[in-house]
């Protein structure tokens, strides 16, 4: 695996868009060819040189290359987005819409990213070892197919809005949640070690969402119908298991409607 | 102005019966003319390319608030859609796209002339503000009849005279174009949560039915000689079985004969009749009654028709017939929207996936080819998707290419996961027909223009017409035998002129000719019974005033007005 380490050294005055910092699009190319990339300060145009000094060539293929972002990132937007192969590691922050739509590979912030990380995720890991805020692994902006697959983990806190429309894949968040958890879920997995703030589960059909903490403002539409051990996130604990949301259509599988789990630790 | 001549191409003119004939267009100020009247021409070289004239949509939601609607609660129909080109406005959107890439991509097609499909009243400034902005291309808007308070009023009475004066009056109000009728009756009983689904249901309330609103209508329009005949989306649509209710509302234009002096033959435009010819009485068993539409239309000259062909895409149903949104959204749970429009009609819009893993899907596919397929006048049958209900326009040289080659509709067929199912419950697999080139210029040109009234002007080649002419890139005389070819061609035209002006070449944008809005004027005696009701329910039930109802001139853009006289 080849390296390429993107350093900011000249940070815009206006937010980057940096949707071709992605493994696919430096695969095959020489450090002076990833220079020439374009990335977009509104609505102006310029070389990805003009903000980062590039050391290192892409390897052959994507799942051949390795990207490292060293300065402040907090700015740049996009990065990884719609990858399908290799892998990112962003040494700081970053802005909004990281690992977007990714349908494989891996991205590592070693900061927080600010919202709509992971939407419309297809596969792939996107790992963030601080907070996140809103719209996290959610469906794009009125579409109704959110996270198809793939592997969110958030150490921190995050915003609200996780996972709206989740159809699969998991979201493992350390921390607290906002409001809307798994909003109109229709699969998927949603973990969440420290507290909800509420809604969670809402117009949900199918899925699971696992809370360690406790749901602040639990809805009215889930119903407490067991109490059952299982292994999470490679650990066993004991949960009261509710069905949900009772308010919504449910699918009939083997002549039983499937609901939407949520499990609360005791 | 300049000159223009268009040599060697192999013309295709029905309204000529000119089929293939190897000869030079004239243009001369805007205008087609005589060759001989050419001093001093530019000239395009059309050797081994067809020419036609400038293609004509008689039924298409392009404009307007519901598509607006669509537009605004689709965000996602335009994520990654939306390539940023140079020289021509921000394109944006697939199934709803923006005003501007519709402008554009119906002139990359060779298309001039777009009839948007459904004018709620109320709401045609905000339509004649989006023909504005959507460029090249010339529009015209038909208001929606079948479902307004005054037209129920004096049907009921079967009072023509007067539902005519309040119909000249509407026009004019709206600067539309024609009557459309969505849905009779159907749309003001959804008011009350209910439907007309079929034709002798009584509405709600007013106790006139979706006959009385239909035969009325075909009155009064032949009563006004209006240049396009009433144009109807009859009762009961996209149900099984609804084939017979499709038959009772094709009767009804019987004993009818055209009057008017814009050369209609036709009393009764049926539209997206594929939404119309199905059989069977659920999704289970639903079937193909295409056969038994096609043998009354082609046995009833007074009748014209457009497919309303399923493209087998992701897309964004739009009508002004709000309970079959309502019974759309309860089948595929998807988000869905509804507008009221007081005293005149009730739209909704919901996103649908045509795909070609479900049997009713494909089985809607099959039914729309086999109305074109099956058609013995293709001068009364169109190429429409209903856009952007069946499919985005975009899919038109996809269905001409379906219906031009056997082979095409075969590999589509291929990746049909209910292929034998379909087969079964259609006809399509033992139709061999193909279509050519003169055929695609009757469905797509001459016969729209006939049926809109408008064949003066659009849909020929013949001098003193507009200079509107489509050069696409096959020779008649070597057809390409691979079938993407074919849609290649018609999707991105060699050439089109839109008023003398080279607006595409090669598929791209090269000038922005004015376009134009068109509308009737119809000058009918002073009715005094008329005024004083539309003084009356403007006072008593409509939000707005009567003074700030009709369209402002500043919203009518670069008009060309169809005048007819009834006084005379």
């Amino acid at each position: 695996m080849k390296t390429v380490i993107l350093t900011l050294t000249n940070p815009s005055e206006l937010m980057l868009e940096g949707q071709n910092i992605t493994p696919d699009n430096f695969a095959g190319k020489k450090a002076a060819e990833i220079a020439t990339l374009d990335v977009w300060e509104g609505k102006q145009k310029g070389p990805l040189g003009r903000y980062f000094t590039v050391e290192g060539d892409g390897g052959a293929t994507a799942a051949e290359t390795k990207i490292i972002l060293r300065g402040d990132c907090t700015r740049v937007k996009r990065i990884g987005q719609q990858m399908t192969a290799g892998e990112i590691i962003i040494e700081g922050n970053a802005d909004m819409y990281i690992g977007g739509w990714m349908k494989g590979g891996k991205i590592h912030v070693k900061g927080n990213v600010d919202s709509f990380c992971g939407i419309g995720m297809e596969g792939g890991e996107l790992v963030i070892d601080g907070e996140a805020y809103h719209h996290l692994g959610s469906s794009p902006r009125g579409e109704w197919r959110g996270m198809k697959g793939g592997l969110i983990r958030v150490a921190g806190n995050v915003g609200n809005d996780t996972a709206t429309f989740i159809n699969g894949g998991t979201i493992i968040i350390g921390g607290d949640a906002d409001i809307h958890v798994s909003t109109h879920g229709e699969g998927g997995t949603v973990i969440i070690k420290g507290n909800a703030k509420g809604r969670v589960g809402g117009q949900m059909v199918k899925g699971d969402i696992y809370v360690y903490g406790t749901i602040e403002n639990p809805l009215p539409g889930f119903k407490l119908v067991d109490e059952v051990e299982q292994e999470v996130d490679g650990e066993k604990a004991r949960f009261a298991h509710y069905i949900g949301d009772l308010g919504e259509r449910h699918p009939v599988s083997k002549g039983k409607p499937v609901y939407a789990n949520i499990y609360t630790r005791i | 102005m300049t000159e223009l001549l268009i040599k060697n191409g192999s013309v295709f003119d029905p309204l000529q019966g000119i089929k293939g004939d190897r000869m030079d267009i004239a243009i001369k100020d805007g205008k087609i003319v005589e060759t001989s009247t050419l001093s001093n021409p530019k000239t395009i070289d059309a050797a081994g390319m067809a020419v036609m004239a400038g293609g004509v949509d008689i039924h298409s939601h392009v404009v307007g608030p519901k598509v607006n609607v669509g537009r605004l609660f689709r965000p996602e129909d335009k994520l990654f859609k939306s390539p940023l080109k140079k020289s021509t406005r921000m394109e944006m959107g697939f199934s709803v796209p923006s005003t501007f890439k519709t402008g554009y991509d119906y002139a990359r097609m060779g298309y001039v002339f777009v009839n948007e499909a459904a004018m709620p009243p109320l709401h045609s400034p905000h339509v004649h503000e989006e023909i504005r902005d959507t460029p090249i291309i010339d529009n015209a808007a038909m208001p929606v009849f079948g479902n307004n308070w005054f037209t129920f009023e004096y049907l009921k009475n079967h009072e023509i005279e007067n539902n005519a004066a309040y119909t000249a009056w509407l026009l004019r109000a709206t600067r539309g174009f024609g009557i459309k009728v969505v849905n009779p009756g159907g749309s003001e009983a959804w008011g009350w949560g209910l439907n007309c689904e079929h034709i002798h249901d009584p509405v709600p309330y007013f106790d006139i039915t979706p006959a009385q609103i239909i035969k009325g209508l075909i009155e009064t329009n032949e009563y006004l000689g209006l240049p396009h005949s009433m144009h109807l989306h009859a009762n009961n649509l996209g149900n099984p079985g609804n084939y017979v209710d499709t038959l009772e509302s094709l009767k009804l234009a019987e004993g009818y004969a055209p009057k008017n002096n814009f050369g209609r033959d036709q009393v009764m435009h049926v539209t997206h009749l594929q939404f119309h010819a199905y059989g069977g009485d659920s999704w289970g068993n639903v079937e193909s009654k295409s056969k038994e539409i096609m043998d009354y239309v082609n046995a009833h000259d007074n009748i014209t028709v457009d497919l309303g062909q399923v493209t087998l895409d992701e897309t964004t149903t739009m009508t002004a017939d709000g309970p079959f949104e309502h019974h759309l959204r309860a089948l595929n749970n998807l988000k869905w929207a509804n507008v009221d429009v007081e005293l005149e009609t009730a739209a909704g819009v919901v996103p649908y996936i045509y795909s070609p893993n479900v049997k009713v899907c494909t089985i809607q596919w099959a039914v729309g080819l086999e109305l074109a397929l099956l058609s013995k006048d293709l001068m009364r049958t169109y190429i429409t998707t209903d856009h952007p209900n069946a499919g985005p326009f975009t899919r038109y040289p996809q269905v001409i290419t379906w219906l031009m080659n056997r082979a095409a509709r075969d590999e589509t067929m291929k990746t049909f996961k209910w292929l034998d199912r379909t087969i079964e419950s259609t006809c399509i697999d033992s139709i061999d027909r193909e279509l050519s080139l003169y055929e695609i210029a009757q469905m797509t040109r001459a016969g729209p223009a006939k049926a809109l009234g408008v064949s003066n002007t659009y849909g020929g080649l013949a001098p003193g017409m507009d200079a509107d002419v489509a050069i696409y890139h096959l020779n008649p005389e070597d057809m390409p035998s691979d079938p993407a070819a074919i849609e290649k061609a018609f999707a991105r035209c060699a050439w089109l002129v839109k008023d003398g002006v080279v607006a595409v070449r090669d598929g791209e944008i090269v000038a922005e000719p004015a376009k134009r809005t068109i509308w009737v004027d119809v000058k009918v005696p002073e009715n005094t019974q008329v005024q004083r009701d539309i003084y009356e329910h403007f006072l008593r039930h409509y939000s707005v005033q009567l003074e700030n109802y009709s369209l402002f001139e500043e919203h009518l853009h670069n008009p060309r007005v169809i005048e007819v006289d009834t006084t005379q």
